[in-house]
This record gives C-alpha cells, sequence and structure tokens, in this order.
C-alpha cells in the first residue's frame, strides 16, 4: 500500500511539522517515506507545502503531479491542489478561511474545523496535530501509537510534557472531522 | 695560504644558515626576498622546529620560496595562501604554519582571506613583502604603490584618481580583535636585519603560544621594477617608502 | 550502537553526518541554499569535541575550497559542499586540487542557474562537473546519489576513490536531495587515520619533515613545458585507469525493455515512477542511471543501446548528459532529451506522454 499525500497551507502552521511527524510515524512501522518540501525562503505568512510519502515497497519519485490525499489548509492551496487529487482520492480542508469550498464530486471530500475547534480549546499550538488526527481518521496511513512513538523520538526531551495535549488533539480531530459529499 | 688551510673551523666567521638550500636563487641581485628568506631559515632552526614547520608559498615572484627552505611547502593559488595556513594550522595545531606573500597576493586579489584569516586569529603568521610593485609580471602597478610611483600600468605616476590610494592594510590587521602581533619591518641594513629577525621570531612563538595571528610586514626594494641599483633602490626605499609605510611594532598583544 | 541506526533526515544532514562518522578531519564551508544544513548540523553537533573533526565556517567558496587545498596537502580526509553558483566560485581551486593530484570531497547540491538563478532544484551542472568547470585537462571523479541513503554512503565512497586515486571527487546532488527527508541507515562509526598512519598512507602529505625526511612540496606549478607534459600525461593514464575500474551504475527493468531511459540522481528516481506507469500502458521501458557521471557508463549504455528501439535521457536540465549517451551509442540509435528547467522538477505524467510519442 502505498499513500501520497501533499498537506499545505500557510509557512506558520506547522505544515512541515506535520509532514514529518507524519513520516516518522510511517518509519516507526517500518514503512519507505519521503518528505519533500516545496523548500524556499517563505516564512510565517508565505505558503508552504510537503510531499509526503509513505509505502510498503521502494519509494520511486518523490515528486508527484497527482495524490492520494490532499490537505488543504488555505484558499491558494485549495485552488491549486484539488485538481491534481486522484480520482476517488480523498481532500481534507480546514474550512478557516476558505471562502469557495472543494466542487470536485468524483474525490472524498472531509472538512475539519480545527482551527475553530483548537481556538476555543486554547490548543493553537497543537492545530497542525489536529487536522493529522483528522486525517488518521479516515485514511489509517499510521497507527496513534506510531505517532506517539515518533513524538517521542523527534521532540527533545524538555518538550515531553506536551506529548499528552498531541495525542489529546489527534482525538479531538479524529472526532470532528466530517465528510461533504 | 692554501684554500685547505682558509676553510678551518677557527676561520670560520659566517655560515649559510642550514635550512637555506645550496641552489641558485631566481631572485635579482639586490632583491629583498633572499634576505627574508635567511631570516626565517635561521629563526625556524634556532627553535627547533625543522621538523614541524609548513611554509605556504604565494603567487609571485616567491612562489619558488619552497625551493629555498629546506622544510615541507605548499604552494596556494594567487592570494589564498591564508585560507591554506587556516586549514593546516587547524588540523595540525602543534605545528609552526606561516605564509610568505607579497603585497598583490596579500593586498590585492587576497585580501578577503588575508583579513579574515587574521581576524580569526589564527594561529599562524603572515611574513608580507611589500615592495609597492607586482615583480614576477614585470613591474605594473601594486594596491601599495605610492601615489606618484611610476609602474607600467601607471607609467604616468599613480594618479588616486585613476588608481585610487595606495593600502596601509598592515595598519587595518592592528585593529583586528584576532591579531596579537603585527609590525613593519624592513632589511636594507645589518641593523634592520637583525630587528626583522627578532620580529619574525616573536611571531613564530606567539603562533606557537596559541596566542592569535601575526602579521611581519617588510618593506622592502625591488630594483629591477623600480629601474635603480640595489643601492639608490634602498635609498630610495628610505627616503619615499618609510615616510608612508612607518616601521616599527603596530601592535604587540604577546604579553598581554 | 551494535543494530543499525534507522532515521529519518534530509540529505544535507546525511552528508554532515556521514562525514562525522566516516573519518573525516576537516569541513570548510559557506552557506547557501539549498545545501546549509550541511553546515548547520556539523556546527550543531559539534564532532571536534568528540571526533576531532575540524569545522570552519570561511569567509567565502574561493576561501573554503583553499582551505580544502590546504588541508588537503595535509593528506587529511577534507571537505567542503555549496550549491551551483558557489561551486562556479571554487572552481579554480577544484583545478588546483587536480593539478597537484590531492584527494578532496566537494559536493554540490545544485541549484537552477545560469546567474544567481533559483534556488529549486537543477541538474545543470553537470558539464561544469564532468567537462572540467576549471581551467586544464582534468578530470573529477563524480558521484550522484539518487536518494538520501545514497547521500550518506558516498562520503565515504568519495574519500576512498579520492585517496586510491589522489584526485578530487565531487558529489553531484541537487536540492531535492539535499531538502528531502527519507528513511537512512548511517553508517558506522569509523575512527579518524593518526598521523602516524597518514605518514605512511600519504608518503607527500606536508605534515612537517619528520626524521629527516626530504621535504614535501606540493605545487601545481612546472614551467618547463617538457616536464608539465609529462606531468599531464601521467595524470592522463591515471584518468584512463579510473574509467577502466570505477565505472558504477544502476540497472532497472532493462531485461525486457524496448526503450530505455537514462536518468541520473533525483531524475532518475522520477524515471522510476515513469517506467511504472509506463509499463502500466503497454510500454516497455528500462533505466539506467549512471552513479558515477565521471567515470561515464559508456560501455553499458553502448552495450544496452544496441537493443532498444530508442533512447530517452531524462535530465533536469537543457539536455547535457544527453551528448554523452549519443557519444556512446555512436547514434546508431535515436537518442532524444527530455527535461525542464529554471528549477521545474519534470512531473512523470509529462514524460511518460514523451515516451509515448517515441513509441508512435
Amino acid at each position: 500500500m502505498t499513500h501520497e499525500i501533499i498537506i499545505s497551507g500557510f509557512g506558520g502552521q506547522g505544515v512541515l511539522s506535520m509532514g514529518k511527524i507524519l513520516a516518522y510515524s510511517g518509519l516507526m512501522e517500518g514503512k519507505e517515506v519521503t518528505w519533500m518540501p516545496a523548500y524556499g525562503p517563505e516564512q510565517r505568512g508565505g505558503t508552504a507545502n510537503v510531499t509526503v510519502i509513505v509505502s510498503d515497497e521502494p519509494v520511486s519519485s518523490p515528486i508527484l503531479s497527482s495524490y492520494d490525499v490532499a490537505i488543504i489548509l488555505n484558499q491558494p492551496s485549495l485552488d491549486k491542489f484539488e485538481p491534481k487529487v486522484k480520482k476517488g482520492g480523498i481532500l481534507i480542508y480546514d474550512g478557516n478561511g476558505i471562502n469557495v469550498p472543494p466542487q470536485r464530486k468524483d474525490i472524498n471530500v472531509y472538512r475539519i474545523d480545527a482551527m475553530d475547534t483548537a481556538a476555543k480549546l486554547n490548543m493553537i499550538k497543537v492545530f497542525n496535530m489536529m487536522i493529522l488526527g483528522g486525517l488518521m481518521k479516515v485514511r489509517p496511513v499510521v497507527t496513534i501509537e506510531s505517532v506517539l512513538k515518533a513524538l517521542r523520538k523527534t521532540l527533545p526531551e524538555r518538550h515531553h510534557h506536551l506529548i499528552p495535549m498531541n495525542e489529546e488533539a489527534i482525538r479531538k480531530g479524529m472526532e470532528i472531522i466530517v465528510k461533504e459529499n | 695560504m692554501t684554500r685547505e688551510e682558509i676553510i678551518r673551523e677557527e676561520n670560520l666567521v659566517y655560515k649559510k644558515p642550514e635550512l637555506l638550500n645550496d641552489v641558485p636563487m631566481h631572485y635579482c641581485p639586490g632583491c629583498s626576498h633572499g634576505v627574508v628568506h635567511k631570516l626565517i631559515s635561521e629563526v625556524i632552526a634556532e627553535m627547533g622546529m625543522q621538523e614541524k614547520s609548513i611554509g605556504i608559498s604565494p603567487v609571485g615572484c616567491a612562489v619558488f620560496a619552497y625551493k629555498y627552505i629546506d622544510i615541507d611547502w605548499e604552494e596556494a593559488a594567487h592570494g589564498r595562501a591564508p585560507a591554506l595556513a587556516t586549514a593546516v594550522k587547524r588540523l595540525l595545531p602543534d605545528r609552526l604554519v606561516f605564509t610568505y606573500q607579497g603585497d598583490g597576493d596579500l593586498a590585492c586579489i587576497g585580501t578577503g582571506e588575508t583579513i579574515h584569516a587574521l581576524n580569526r586569529g589564527e594561529n599562524i603568521t603572515i611574513i608580507f613583502i611589500n615592495n609597492a610593485i607586482y615583480g614576477m609580471t614585470g613591474g605594473q602597478m601594486a594596491p601599495t604603490t605610492l601615489l606618484g610611483m611610476k609602474t607600467v600600468t601607471c607609467p604616468y605616476g599613480r594618479d588616486p584618481k585613476l588608481h585610487g590610494y595606495p593600502l596601509k592594510i598592515t595598519e587595518i590587521a592592528a585593529t583586528l580583535e584576532g591579531t596579537c602581533y603585527v609590525t613593519r619591518q624592513s632589511v636594507q641594513n645589518v641593523g634592520a636585519i637583525l630587528k626583522a629577525k627578532r620580529a619574525i621570531r616573536k611571531a613564530f612563538e606567539y603562533s606557537m603560544q596559541g596566542k592569535g595571528s601575526n602579521l611581519v610586514e617588510i618593506v622592502s626594494t625591488c630594483n629591477t621594477n623600480w629601474k635603480m641599483t640595489p643601492e639608490k633602490a634602498n635609498q630610495w626605499m628610505e627616503e619615499n617608502m618609510f615616510p608612508f609605510y612607518q616601521l616599527g611594532d603596530l601592535k604587540d598583544n604577546g604579553n598581554k | 550502537m551494535a543494530e543499525k541506526e534507522i532515521t529519518l533526515m534530509k540529505g544535507n544532514e546525511a552528508i554532515a553526518h556521514a562525514a562525522i562518522r566516516c573519518g573525516c578531519d576537516g569541513y570548510f564551508g559557506y552557506p547557501i541554499t539549498p545545501q546549509s544544513e550541511v553546515l548547520e548540523t556539523l556546527a550543531e553537533q559539534k564532532p571536534w569535541e568528540t571526533t576531532g573533526m575540524v569545522v570552519v565556517q570561511a569567509e567565502s567558496e574561493v576561501s573554503s575550497i583553499n582551505m580544502v587545498y590546504g588541508g588537503a596537502c595535509t593528506g587529511k580526509r577534507v571537505m567542503t559542499s555549496s550549491s551551483s553558483p558557489g561551486v562556479s566560485l571554487m572552481q579554480e581551486g577544484i583545478s588546483y586540487l587536480a593539478g597537484a593530484e590531492l584527494p578532496a570531497l566537494v559536493v554540490n547540491v545544485s541549484r537552477g542557474g545560469p546567474g544567481l538563478g533559483t534556488i529549486q532544484p537543477s541538474q545543470a551542472d553537470y558539464f561544469q562537473t564532468v567537462k572540467g568547470g576549471g581551467h586544464g585537462d582534468y578530470r573529477l571523479i563524480t558521484l550522484a546519489p539518487a536518494s538520501v541513503q545514497e547521500m550518506a554512503d558516498f562520503v565515504d565512497l568519495a574519500f576512498e576513490l579520492a585517496f586510491r586515486y589522489r584526485n578530487p571527487a565531487m558529489i553531484l546532488s541537487d536540492g531535492a536531495i539535499g531538502q528531502m527527508m527519507e528513511k537512512v541507515v548511517l553508517p558506522p562509526f569509523k575512527p579518524r587515520r593518526s598521523e602516524e598512519q597518514i605518514a605512511s598512507e600519504c608518503p607527500w602529505a606536508t605534515i612537517g619533515r619528520k626524521g629527516g625526511r626530504k621535504p614535501n612540496i606540493i605545487t601545481s606549478l612546472e614551467l618547463r613545458s617538457e616536464e608539465m607534459e609529462i606531468i599531464n600525461l601521467r595524470i592522463q593514464a591515471k584518468y584512463r585507469e579510473i574509467e577502466k575500474k570505477e565505472v558504477r551504475f544502476e540497472e532497472y527493468m532493462t531485461d525486457d525493455a524496448e526503450y530505455l531511459i537514462v536518468a541520473f540522481g533525483s531524475a532518475a528516481r522520477i524515471s522510476k515512477k515513469v517506467i511504472s506507469i509506463a509499463r502500466e500502458q503497454g510500454i516497455k521501458v528500462g533505466l539506467l542511471r549512471p552513479i558515477t557521471l565521471w567515470p561515464f557508463p559508456s560501455a553499458k549504455i553502448a552495450e544496452l543501446g544496441s537493443r532498444m528501439k530508442g533512447i530517452l535521457t531524462l535530465e533536469i536540465n537543457a539536455g547535457q548528459m544527453v551528448e554523452d549517451v549519443r557519444l556512446a551509442v555512436e547514434c546508431k540509435v535515436p537518442v532524444q532529451y527530455f527535461g525542464r528547467l529554471g528549477g521545474i522538477i519534470p512531473e512523470p505524467e509529462e514524460v511518460v506522454e514523451v515516451l509515448k510519442k517515441m513509441v508512435k
């Protein structure tokens, strides 16, 4: 099984780090993974995206033109990547800041209002983990155990007390994601 | 007296330094390079560093310095000797590492490497031969050419409007935090030669004591390209170079 | 650490970790996107406190390569890394390294040019790397990694080859491989060589003439033309030997192939995807991936080419390696090129379209 995923949004939303945790979780499960950022001088506020591939087989091209899953966190990203979701694939978007919602009928569209929920629950810091939870609900690319293992492995010791909050965010994300079509 | 009678220990008044190779030098008669080579050879031998010294030669007249002093040498690209010296000293901290560079190599094409190696406080010594002209390539204007001085690329004399001003890089070096000892010497007479030797020894010692980088400028002559006899060149240097490039220590932090 | 350490990291980080682990003595570099993580990772890892490896941030790429030259003279394993514009600045120094027959490693995580260009990935430095770049008749042993794992593995291999032949070696990568994170098994720690080892393995090294041996002098200068020709002929003989012994490549699905893609580095990764899509559509296509760009696998390409209906080179440049592929098959097989420029990476689907047209 191969999962070809694009995550795209504003710089500062944790796009790259979400992708990194996803890739690392795949690694924890012994899978082949690649994490390919669209790198550049973009800082907070600019656009950022990362292609993550998690697979049982060696990954060929780390750069793709169509995706099994698109995780979309702003309007420009939606405009750019909605057409690139494979037929029957998945598009997950956060409703915050989206004026023109997804239109395609040949893909599965999910909405997750993680930004609003995170703001209400004072969990902005782990907003991206909420999104990741949503993904794991609709496409279990990796297990929650692997994510927690990955967090323990990648977070510096002094931040380990934040892991329960991350777990809570993942579970919240799983609850609040809804299918739109 | 026969030749054999003359070659006796008790008649010995002067000896070629042991590290100075017994080969014909390519330097012009009257050139200052030979004297400075001799001083370096003597100092290395006196410090007992024959087996632990690495010299970096430049591009310019002294490109062949490696033929004359009996130690390991690396020949650098034009201007880059301080970069080589940086790596060698960092990789082999217990070695005596020095560069030997002319004004074009050090103060023109290699200004960046010179300033930054000195400013990083690399524990090296830079020997800087300043004769205000490009010797090897045939007498072109150098960064240190004096105003009004004629060279083949400023045949009507150096004009600040056309050519800018002579660069006092040694004064700049003295302002850098990384330098320990910065001095300007000359070798036109016995007194000057003895002083210059003491300066080189001090610089080498500081570099081995890890006190930072050291720059020894030797104001020199190039009688061939200055188109003068050696004697006249020395006189011209004293009258014209010394007022602008004043001799003496510019900085000595060695005992601080 | 007996078990294999599997970790996830960027290609640039892998270069840094591999350097520390393979007994590298010194790194000299200057920041430039997209390879700055090499120096950043080394600075963060502080190898000077563990293995004793020296790390210096130089004032320019010109200085970096000359520090490498100075360090290489001492017989130490020294390296630098940069990206295209910085590597252009290093060309003089690379020529000097080749001329003085010094072993050293230069890593180019290349980006789109010419000029300041873009910071996005590109393979447009192929010519610069394998056809010279600097002045004079010289060659660079060039390894082209296609994964983060190979970024890690090729550091030690490049040093081995550089020392075996006393010649600078280049790892020619690109921004995609440098910035991408992948699973990597880091090589085991290998100690830095002792001074005694260096003295015996590199009797030419300028480390001080211990024991009263004759001085070692490292220079590329020889004003007597007759002597300079002899030096050149000796170096050329060495190059012929490298061409005979050190060609490396990967073959992928060529057994039943009617068409062949020749691609290196990230373009080879894309090619594998192209092949899986094309084969689903009934096009029998395989891949030859040169791992050494110099020496180039010309003989292998000629052999494979003789049974192909056509060859496509996929390059992230305007068509550079295609010239060497055409030379290899002596124009007996049609050779076509496809690529994207300016930092754009070709998408697998557009390459499949090119293949389809070739087949028609």
